[in-house]
C-alpha cells in the first residue's frame, strides 16, 4: 500500500540578538513557542527539525512539514527571548529544497 | 509591489536615540510607512525632526495621536483639537459610551480596545455596525500578543477573535500594527500576517490590514487635510481671482 509522502519546507531564519545566539537555541525557542501556542499535539505535527547553522552568514536552515508552516511561521514571530536574552527571529526566505533556499538566500544577501 | 505600513510605533520621544533605532528597524523589515504617535502637544518642530529621521531612512511618516476619552463631552472635544493636527486619529475606547461615539464619528480613523482587561472589550456587533457605516477601523496591535504569555495570551486570543469574527461579519476594516514601543517588538510585515492566524485572519486579509487597509486612511486623510479639500467628493482644482471682487 502507498502511503503518501509528507511535504516539507525549509525555512532560513535569522536571530537577531545582542549576544551570540547557537542553532540548538534558536531550535528549542521554536519548538517551545510551538507547544505554548498550539499545544503538544500542534507541535507534533509540525516534523520540526534544525538543518545547518551558517554562523558566519547569521542565519539557520530549519525544516517542517509544509501543513505546519503557517504554524510555524507564527511560532517563530512571537519568540521574544532565548534563554532570558532578548532576541529576535525573522523567517528570511521559505522553500520547497534546500537548493532553492540557499540560492534565494544567497541573491536576497547580495541585494 | 505591496507597500506595507505600521501605523502604530510608540516610543518616548524623549528617547530619540531609540526612534531613530526603531524606525531605522522599521524600513530595514519592509515597511514604507510608519505611524507616529505623538502627544497631542508635540510641536510642529519636534514632529518635522521626527519626519528627517523617516526621511533620512526612506520611509513615509503619518502623524497620529492617541486619544483616552473618558466621557462623550472628552472625546468631542478632543476631536475638535486635534483632528485638523494630526494625519491618523486613534480613540482608545475605556467605555461603552465612548465606543459608541468614536464608532459613528466620521473624524475617527482608528478603534483600540483595553487588551488586558478582558470584560472591557466593547466592540460587539451594534458597535461593528456604527463603524462600518462610519469610517472607522479596527486597530489591532502586536505587541501584547508578543509579549504576554500563558493564561494572559490565552485570553488576549480569545478576545480579538471574537472581534475579528464581528469585524469580519461587518465588513469594518482591520488595520494590524506593531504598537512597538521598543525594537524587540518589531517583525517583518510577513510575521505580523503570520501572527494573525492565531486570531483568525487569514494571511490574505491579514497582509491587506498591514497595507491597502491603512495606506488607505492615511491616503484619505491626507486628501482631507490638504487646502484643495471642500467636502467630500469636491476639491479646489485651480485658484483665480475673482473678477467680481476685482
Amino acid at each position: 500500500m502507498l502511503s503518501h509522502r509528507v511535504k516539507r519546507r525549509y525555512l532560513a531564519v535569522k536571530a537577531e540578538s545582542k549576544e551570540p545566539i547557537q542553532g540548538k537555541e534558536v531550535l528549542d525557542a521554536v519548538w517551545n513557542a510551538l507547544t505554548q501556542l498550539f499545544g503538544e499535539y500542534g507541535a507534533s505535527q509540525s516534523e520540526l527539525t534544525f538543518i545547518h547553522d551558517y554562523k558566519q552568514k547569521g542565519y539557520f536552515i530549519l525544516r517542517c512539514s509544509r501543513r505546519a508552516l503557517p504554524k510555524v511561521k507564527a511560532s517563530v514571530a512571537s519568540i521574544r527571548e532565548i534563554c532570558e536574552k532578548p532576541v529576535t527571529i525573522h523567517v528570511l526566505r521559505v522553500s520547497g529544497t534546500l537548493k532553492a533556499l540557499r540560492k534565494k538566500t544567497a541573491s536576497a544577501e547580495l541585494t | 509591489m505591496r507597500k506595507f505600513a505600521d501605523l502604530h510605533l510608540k516610543p518616548s520621544l524623549e528617547d530619540f536615540e531609540r526612534v531613530k533605532n526603531m524606525i531605522n528597524k522599521s524600513a530595514e523589515l519592509g515597511f514604507q510607512m510608519v505611524g507616529f504617535s505623538f502627544p497631542s502637544k508635540t510641536s510642529v518642530d519636534e514632529a518635522n525632526q521626527v519626519r528627517k529621521v523617516c526621511h533620512d531612512n526612506g520611509v513615509e511618516l503619518a502623524t497620529r495621536v492617541d486619544i483616552a476619552p473618558r466621557s462623550r463631552r472628552e472625546l468631542l472635544s478632543s476631536l475638535r483639537r486635534l483632528r485638523r493636527r494630526f494625519e491618523i486619529v486613534n480613540v482608545f475606547c475605556t467605555s461603552k459610551v465612548v465606543a459608541r461615539q468614536a464608532a459613528k464619528d466620521r473624524r475617527v480613523d482608528l478603534l483600540s480596545f483595553p487588551v488586558a482587561e478582558y470584560p472591557k472589550s466593547f466592540f460587539d456587533r451594534a458597535e461593528a455596525k456604527l463603524a462600518s457605516t462610519a469610517l472607522a477601523s479596527l486597530e489591532i496591535d502586536m505587541q501584547p500578543l508578543i509579549l504576554l504569555r500563558g493564561f494572559a495570551r490565552i485570553r488576549l486570543l480569545s478576545v480579538l477573535r471574537r472581534e475579528v469574527a464581528i469585524a469580519k461579519s461587518l465588513k469594518v476594516p482591520i488595520v494590524l500594527s506593531s504598537g512597538a514601543t521598543d525594537m524587540r517588538f518589531l517583525r517583518k510585515p510577513q510575521g505580523f500576517a503570520s501572527l494573525g492566524m492565531l486570531f483568525g485572519l487569514d494571511l490574505p486579509l491579514a497582509l491587506e490590514a498591514l497595507s491597502e487597509t491603512p495606506l488607505g486612511i492615511v491616503v484619505r486623510n491626507r486628501q482631507k487635510l490638504s487646502p484643495a479639500y471642500v467636502a467630500s467628493g469636491v476639491r479646489v482644482v485651480r485658484r483665480r481671482d475673482c473678477c467680481l471682487t476685482g
